[in-house]
């Protein structure tokens, strides 16, 4: 019987086509040499329509769905592969949720190259297998070009939050101590640095990172004086204290001298004319406890070198206009606001 | 970072704050204006406020390019960002200034205009050179200190003979717009002006001469830091109890008073006068702006592009103008966190982050009681 | 109004160009606005342009008055 011979990928010089989305045999290559290679694991491998995965016993079922669409694609301290593992994992983990399943969904553009595409599935691959959870079912569509800005991920994660436990943005009562993991802005302003527009240059690498394992030490030392957990990614800081301000009903009081900021974070917010309490972060997470707990939480997120730089900012207050007020280092008084509209950078 | 953190420092600032309140007279009430929006910015940003005894008082002034650029010069700019083979480079700051019908750059850049945002006049002096098929457009705004990069843009454009680039001048100039607010029939009483930082580096001390000289007003130069704002305060302070009126200054580590002379010229050379400019909340000032000369015209977007500026009413509801001459502060104006937010700007001071309603909304509202439900039927 | 911040000067570059930083962030600037500059100078930087240099000396007597006041 005769086999026909086909070329292995051009993963230097190589473009994705149209005909890498159409369902024939050059799909199934790209499928094949990209993607199966760089995910490899027990489920993916199956290679079904769909993942048959195991259940755990008892607790309750997480689900999230998350999309990427980061320009540039590739930043310091990361790229949008490893930061779609990052983000998703981190969407489940904030509810205490032990990470189990993700899938990916790529949206490539015509023309995008193979050795990028190659380049962002291994750097996937490498973030879910050293989270531990695996890349289960994927899809890829491939769209004309100048329809996509490179590349989108989509991606879905499923995890389990064990019984018992319940963190959720409405449970900030007055008095609770408000807590973050570590110093704020460095993934926003390493995006910012790397796109050609804004011309400057800092050696600060984007903090993208997947928190269930602090997030893991955090249940274990707190248990249920825990309230919630959220991580500040787009809108910054300011974004997820005022959410948390709204879903509760109370309001939130910070210093400003307590939020942990790099020198080089700080020194491109001035440059630009931004606010570091706006700019995103991706490894990062503020967590509300009851205030007997706080010292323990903040010893055992201390311990984990995502928590390394913990510190308390501040205390849950009871504020009927549900506001975010922050003592300045300074010495005054202000509100910590929503960002209005997108952040731009200004020159006054 | 050097020379910016020793001016944020927190102790010194409640001795300085100490120092005011030791020093003003209880008896009487200090109205002082700060006209740049960087100060109001810092202001309300490091809650000075509340490190300033209540009779003490700082009023908001216009100095925020991006707030006083008429809604007639934001619809131009659009027209002409809509033209086939422009593209507009613009400072971020515009992208969400409101022109009529609610439209702005940002929506317009939606339905298809080629807007882009540059941090610098020389990237878009680098979009002209890396697309030579498309008419780039410069959107010039901003005060004394802005014009010179402007200028030195174009320089470099006539040197490089770039065909494609040119410039849309809305330049505008501190002294008339303080002018301005000094002549106001109906004004407030101030006491004293808290002066531009970075408008002086570039024009020096002298141009303000005329408030101490024609209307009895102190003015004290201050850097945009908070104990520099707390500074100057105390020497307004101090001028007023002495009975004295001079221009002082406090940011003499940036400002000398014969400012930057290379830049004067550059300026000069490449700019003249017009004889009358609109300001949005403020009106038509004279010899308030700036335009190219005639030996620049073909650098001129107004000239190469017949832009028309038709006039364009503001929102009758909003209390800009008179917020923006200090006359009223931003909760006296029904829109005020109403209609009227930095999501939904409506008028000129919700526009920037320095416009004194944003500043004060964005910062300082928790100092106010309880607001009612938004109101019906004000459309912007 | 103008955000401009301070920044040293760290490399001069050709045609009124330099190289500045701010705590490490760095930037290429235009010092085409300065009459002269040197590495090491501290300049107010708008716009991707140098508009002032910093006076070293006024700057230290600004922190002494301030200084003053707060005995």
């Amino acid at each position: 019987m005769l086999t026909p011979r086909y070329g292995r990928l051009d993963l230097k010089a190589g473009r994705v086509e149209m005909t890498h989305g159409a369902g024939g045999r050059a799909m199934a290559q790209l499928i094949g040499e990209i993607f199966r290679p760089a995910l490899a694991n027990e489920f993916l491998s199956q290679g079904n329509d769909q993942a048959i995965v195991p259940l755990p016993a008892g607790g309750r079922l997480a689900m999230t769905t998350d999309g990427y669409v980061v320009s540039p694609l590739f930043f310091p301290g990361g790229d949008i592969g490893s930061l779609a593992v990052h983000g998703t994992i981190n969407d489940l983990a904030m509810a205490g949720a032990t990470p189990l399943y993700l899938t990916a969904n790529f949206v490539i553009e015509e023309g995008f190259a193979l050795a990028d595409l190659a380049r962002i599935a291994t750097s996937m691959g490498a973030a879910a297998r050293e989270a531990g959870v695996p890349v289960v079912a994927g899809d890829t569509k491939v769209v004309e070009r100048g329809k996509a800005d490179g590349l989108y991920i989509s991606t879905a994660g499923v995890g389990v939050v064990p019984s018992g436990l319940d963190l959720s943005g409405d449970r900030a009562r007055p008095g609770d101590a408000i807590l973050l993991s570590g110093a704020i802005g460095d993934h926003g302003v390493a995006i910012m640095s790397s796109r050609e527009n804004l011309t400057f240059e800092t050696a600060v690498l984007s903090d993208s990172a997947a928190l269930h394992g602090l997030v893991a030490a955090m249940v274990a030392a707190a248990g249920p004086h825990l309230k919630l957990m959220r991580d500040p990614t787009r809108g910054g800081l300011a974004a997820t204290l005022n959410e948390i301000a709204r879903q509760s009903s109370v309001g939130l009081q910070i210093e400003e001298a307590a939020i942990p900021v790099r020198p080089q974070v700080a020194a491109a917010c001035e440059l630009l004319g931004l606010d570091p309490l706006n700019v995103a972060n991706e490894g990062k997470l503020v967590a509300v406890v009851e205030p007997q707990a706080a010292e323990p939480l903040l010893a055992a997120m201390r311990a984990h070198p995502l928590g390394r730089d913990a510190v308390r900012i501040g205390t849950v207050t009871r504020d009927d206009q549900h506001f975010v007020q922050m003592t300045t280092a300074f010495g005054g008084k202000r509100i910590v606001d929503w960002l209005a509209g997108e952040q731009l950078p200004r020159i006054c | 970072m050097k020379y910016v953190d020793e001016y944020r420092d927190g102790a010194l600032a409640r001795a300085v704050a100490s120092a005011i309140r030791a020093e003003a007279d209880p008896a009487r009430t200090y109205r002082f204006m700060e006209f740049c929006g960087g100060h109001t910015h810092a202001i309300a940003r490091y809650g000075l406020e509340d490190l300033l005894p209540a009779n003490v008082r700082m009023i908001h002034g216009p100095g925020c390019p991006v707030c006083v650029l008429p809604v007639s010069r934001v619809d131009a700019a659009i027209r002409l960002a809509s033209q086939p083979g422009v593209t507009l480079a613009t400072y971020g700051d515009l992208m969400r200034v409101p022109g009529s019908k609610g439209m702005s750059l940002q929506k317009a850049k939606a339905v298809g205009a080629d807007i882009r945002m540059v941090y610098s006049t020389l990237d878009a002096l680098r979009i002209a050179e890396q697309e030579p098929g498309r008419e780039v457009v410069f959107f010039a705004i901003g005060f004394e200190t802005t014009t010179p990069p402007t200028a030195v843009a174009l320089r470099m454009a006539e040197t490089k003979r770039l065909g494609n680039f040119s410039v849309f001048c809305n330049h505008v100039m501190t002294p008339a717009a303080m002018r301005a607010i000094l002549t106001t029939p109906d004004g407030v009483p101030l006491d004293g002006f808290v002066g531009p930082a970075h408008v002086s580096t570039v024009i020096g001390t002298a141009p303000y001469a005329f408030c101490a000289a024609e209307f009895g007003r102190p003015v004290v130069i201050a850097g945009f830091e908070p104990l520099d704002v707390m500074q100057a305060v105390l020497m307004l302070v101090r001028q007023v109890n002495a009975g004295r009126c001079a221009v002082e200054n406090q940011y003499a580590r940036a400002v000398t008073p014969e400012g930057n002379r290379k830049a004067q010229a550059l300026v000069a050379e490449l700019f003249e006068l017009r004889d009358a400019f609109e300001w949005r909340g403020l009106g038509v000032l004279p010899n308030s702006a700036l335009k190219l000369r005639p030996s620049f015209a073909r650098f001129d977007a107004e000239a190469r592009f017949g832009v028309e500026t038709l006039t364009a009413a503001d929102n009758p509801a909003c209390d800009c103008g008179a917020i923006l001459r200090g006359m009223k502060r931003p909760p006296d104006c029904r829109l005020f966190g109403r209609t009227c937010t930095p999501e939904n700007p409506i008028g000129a001071c919700m526009v920037s982050s320095e416009g004194a309603c944003a500043a004060h909304w964005t910062y300082g509202r928790f100092r106010e009681p309880v607001r009612a439900v938004p109101i019906e039927g004000v459309l912007p | 109004m103008c955000l401009a911040v301070p920044a040293e000067v760290t490399e001069l570059l050709a045609d009124d160009m330099a190289r500045v930083s701010l705590d490490g962030v760095t930037k290429t600037i235009s010092v085409a606005l300065l009459d002269e500059v040197a590495v090491g100078d501290y300049v107010i930087l708008h716009v991707g342009h140098a508009l002032a240099r910093i006076d070293a000396e006024e700057a230290r007597r600004t922190l002494a008055l301030l200084a003053e006041v707060g005995r």
